[in-house]
């Protein structure tokens, strides 16, 4: 099914002492002068919060920068329904925060499948995050003194979450647009919204530019740059239903990866504890109700399978507050994928509540007895009132219903230390690689990997690249740009000369349902084989039956659509063969013939302790396997418990 | 809750591109779920229309939990439906009763020119957005955080103002089309928040600018914005608007 790579794959980490090597990769970075940094084209693909991060600071540099999403505004991308917090060791509450254990949780909670090297050097950054972002005036959650507040998150003991409200997403995505709005304003960034990005042009082995297809006129264009930087989010709407915005989708990182970039531990996927549940089968998207949740409301089922009564009449007695009982040491509090497969242990085993018995209560009763209604309005307010919409439930009366959906990818472009991919003059930020939450990642740390990558990482070491390679002019009739564009047009016209009779929502709809079952919260060899042959046959019946109406020339929204389907069913593959290909339990990869006694994950360190870089041959081809070996040296290796 | 299949007639405009002749359509749908969302009713009524090879209806959405901004629509003539405080994206059929008809609109304003079908151009906001909605501060130039406290009163008020989500909601709903709680909203936030502080005057003046050089009209005071404004934002914040510019203006330096 593949082949493995003979030699090592090496992640460029600098020498030296964990907590000294960034400071040492800095202190031997090559500089661009300023006078010759206006000499420099860089492109940036998609506006969230690591690309808008990336694209203003190295405006603020003095590059010249493009920046390309495919929603109306940069403003939209999904980093702004973000919404429990962010994390920094900034040990404001004095309560034992520190880098180091910030680092040290993160490899934890990732499982020991992340690079120890870069988790250490997200963990230094944070706290300027926070500086940076508390100075462009985003209005953080404070306390009466005038000073941030800060709020706990799963797999942490301490109190290292920054937040406003529940949309601290959106209030930092919106810093970062006003950055890279400012850099418009003075000329040194055009931004192209509804712009969507369809091939990679490299040349001579490294990435010069990109291939675009106008969303509103349908007009394709290269652009060519000395470096490309792709931060276009995650693959989780390969699921169909997940937390991810519509419009999220594989095509960018995956037309990469067919250039040539390695794709890094695809199996990797997130399912989040607390979603609300699906309620019928035209269900178009799954809605988070954020982790910060869990700090004030108790999860639990009935003690009897099948209890019929209210929530509110069954008596304490006869609940089972699951997590509290499994997990004494942290109870509601344990990591995303623990908290995701105990609620699935008791709902397969007949504890679920809700119409379909496929959801859990989570409650905040003794919480509102304890801080009075006013308080738990003020965190929460605005995700119970969302609650309120979606289900016309009220949580202040009745406990929240909640099951476990597909909400964020740990897997992504492989990416060494500089956060470059193999192929030089290609990096990739934020959710988009793979390098910093391993197998499973800690809430709150999304938005400080993306804003560490774009404000603090890339503008660095993008610098140090274009200043060693010295790269070329090159135009836009160069061969390998002309080929691009063309096979770029070609293929949209492929897929609206199908003419079937099925919609690419159909075909995405089954895709997404054969891969919950088989590739989603827990997984088995004979399930991945099964989603082999499904993920290729639903390929097929794409390319035999899709239906697409309207032009190519105008906006056509299924049109788009079906490009990232058809891209998404090249992914699969991958993600179901990497899942197939690690026969090991490791964070949200469960492979259910892997599993100790209590049913808790069972790692393999001796034969799986490594990053699994996927390198692309064709599509249905056997892909060549390149293992990165992952050292811990700081954090010894151990088994992950949360009891 | 009913589980109770709705009848709903939905009249659409429909219109092929910006120089197009729009009109409205009519379409029947059956079978509607109460518990979908407005806008996976149009997903049921867009995939049968692919499927009889008809061009389904083109309209703005992404994060489909009321916060990206990129849903529109006037609904019976209301921003984004009947529902107070609610994105077309969280509004629910439950809503609505069997047999309704509804009538389904683009944002309407000379600012915002039709792309196609129910999507409009709203990248004046952006353009105003340039023009100031910032603290012109470069990456590592940050003092640390803690250093200058804001009461937290004063920051709840902020991110009142600051949770606006860019919709054009209070655009849509303004008979003039001002674009005036939108822009009031980010001038408020900015100064309300000491790191505001020195841009102020700038700020403000350039951002009414550039609202009034994208062709919004002017406020009219009739509060159609605040009824309309998905986030609830308030109208107090453009009385803070108007003293911010009065402020300005008359401490020009020229």
């Amino acid at each position: 099914m593949f082949t493995v790579a003979s030699e090592p794959l090496d992640g460029h980490v600098p020498e030296g002492p964990l907590p000294e090597k960034w400071d040492s990769y800095r202190d031997h970075l090559q500089l661009v002068s300023p006078n010759n940094k206006r000499k420099f084209e860089i492109i940036v693909v998609g506006t969230g919060l690591a690309g808008a991060s990336a694209a203003a600071s190295l405006a603020e540099l003095g590059f010249n920068v493009k920046s390309f999403c495919i929603q109306d505004s940069p403003r939209r991308a999904h980093s702004i329904a973000a919404q429990g917090g962010i994390n920094a060791a900034k040990n404001y509450p004095n309560d034992g925060d520190s880098v180091w254990r910030l680092f040290y949780d993160t490899i934890k909670g990732g499982d020991f499948r992340a690079r120890e090297a870069n988790v250490y050097r997200l963990a230094q950054i944070s706290p300027k995050i926070i500086d940076h972002c508390v100075a462009q005036g985003i209005p953080f959650a404070r306390e009466y003194g005038g000073l941030l507040a800060n709020r706990s998150f799963g797999g942490a003991l301490v109190s290292r979450t920054f937040y406003a409200r529940g949309q601290t997403g959106q209030q930092l995505l919106l810093g970062a647009y006003g950055a890279l709005l400012r850099q418009a304003d003075r000329g040194q960034v055009r931004i192209y919204p509804r712009h969507e990005m369809l091939d990679l042009i490299v040349i001579d082995g490294r990435a010069r530019g990109i291939v675009v297809r106008n969303l509103v006129t349908g007009a394709f264009s290269v652009h060519l740059a000395h470096a490309v930087l792709i931060c276009t989010g995650g693959y989780g709407n390969v699921f169909y239903l997940s937390t991810n915005a519509k419009g999220c989708n594989v095509t960018a990182t995956w037309r990469c990866h067919r250039r040539g970039a390695y794709f890094a531990n695809p199996c990797f996927t997130q399912i989040h504890p607390t979603c609300i549940p699906r309620s019928g089968d035209y269900q178009s998207k799954l809605t988070l109700m954020s982790e910060s949740l869990r700090n004030d409301g108790r999860v639990w089922v009935p003690k009897k399978p099948h209890d019929p009564r209210p929530p509110n009449e069954i008596p304490d007695e006869e609940r089972d507050y699951f997590l509290e009982r499994r997990y004494p040491a942290y109870g509601n509090m344990v990591p995303r994928d623990v908290a995701s497969r105990a609620v699935k242990e008791r709902c397969d085993a007949g504890y679920g509540v809700g119409p379909t018995g496929m959801a859990v209560y989570l409650d905040f009763r003794d919480a509102i007895r304890r801080d009075g209604i006013e308080v738990i309005r003020s965190k929460y307010g605005n995700l119970f009132d969302m609650y309120q919409k979606i289900t016309g439930d009220d949580p202040y009366q009745v406990p929240m219903m909640i099951y476990p959906a597909v909400h964020y990818t740990m897997g992504g472009l492989w990416v060494d230390y500089a956060l470059q991919s193999n192929l030089p003059g290609l990096f990739v930020l934020g959710e988009a690689n793979f390098s910093d939450h391993g197998a499973n990642r800690l809430g709150a740390s999304a938005l400080m990997q993306g804003l560490a990558d774009g404000y603090f990482i890339a503008p660095y070491t993008v610098g140090d690249y274009l200043a060693r390679s010295k790269p070329e002019a090159v135009d836009a009739s160069h061969p390998a740009a002309q080929e691009a564009l063309k096979e770029a047009q070609e293929r949209i016209r492929r897929i609206q000369g199908v003419n079937g009779k099925r919609s690419a929502d159909s075909i995405h709809r089954e895709l997404g349902m054969l891969l919950w079952d088989k590739c989603g919260m827990s997984r088995s060899a004979k399930g991945l084989q099964e989603a082999l042959e499904g993920v290729r046959a639903l390929r097929e019946e794409f390319w035999r039956n899709v239906r697409v109406v309207g032009l190519g020339e105008q906006l056509n929204q299924n049109l788009e659509h079906a490009g990232r389907v058809a891209d998404f069913l090249e992914f699969a593959e991958l993600m179901v063969l990497d899942a197939l290909h690690r026969n090991e339990s490791c964070g949200g990869h469960f492979r259910e013939e892997y599993q100790t006694p209590d049913g808790e994950a069972l790692r393999d360190d001796e034969n799986f302790c490594y990053v699994a870089a996927w390198e692309f041959t064709g599509v249905g081809e056997p892909p060549v396997l390149h293992k990165e070996p992952l050292k811990f040296e700081a954090v010894p290796l151990q088994t992950r418990s949360y009891k | 809750m009913s589980d109770q299949r709705m009848r709903i007639t939905l009249k659409i405009w429909r219109q092929a591109g910006p120089q197009a002749r729009g009109e409205f359509r009519t379409y029947r749908l059956d079978d509607v779920n109460p518990h979908m969302s407005f806008l996976e009713m149009l997903d049921v009524l867009n995939e049968r229309l692919i499927a009889q090879g008809e061009d389904p209806v083109a309209f703005d959405h992404d994060c489909r939990e009321g916060i990206c901004g990129m849903c529109s629509l006037m609904i019976n003539g209301q921003a984004h439906g009947p529902l107070k405080e609610t994105t077309t994206c969280q509004l629910h059929m439950r809503h609505f009763r069997d047999g309704d008809t509804i009538v389904v609109e683009p944002w309407r304003a000379r600012a915002f020119p039709i792309v196609k079908d129910l999507v409009v151009d709203r990248s004046a906001f952006d353009r105003i957005m340039a023009a100031g909605g910032y603290v012109s501060v470069n990456t590592g130039n940050a003092p640390e955080a803690n250093t200058i406290p804001v009461p937290k009163d004063t920051a709840e008020k902020a991110l009142d103002a600051a949770q606006c989500i860019g919709c054009g909601a209070c655009v849509a709903a303004c008979k003039n089309a001002s674009a005036m709680l939108f822009v009031s909203a980010k001038v408020s936030h900015l100064k309300l928040m000491p790191q505001g502080h020195p841009e102020r005057q700038r700020r403000v003046l350039r951002m009414v600018a550039q609202m009034d050089a994208e062709g919004f009209g002017g406020c009219t005071n009739t509060s159609e914005c605040e009824a309309a404004c998905p986030m609830g934002i308030s109208v107090e914040n453009i009385a803070r608007l108007n003293r911010e510019y009065l402020r300005a203006e008359l401490c020009r330096e020229s």
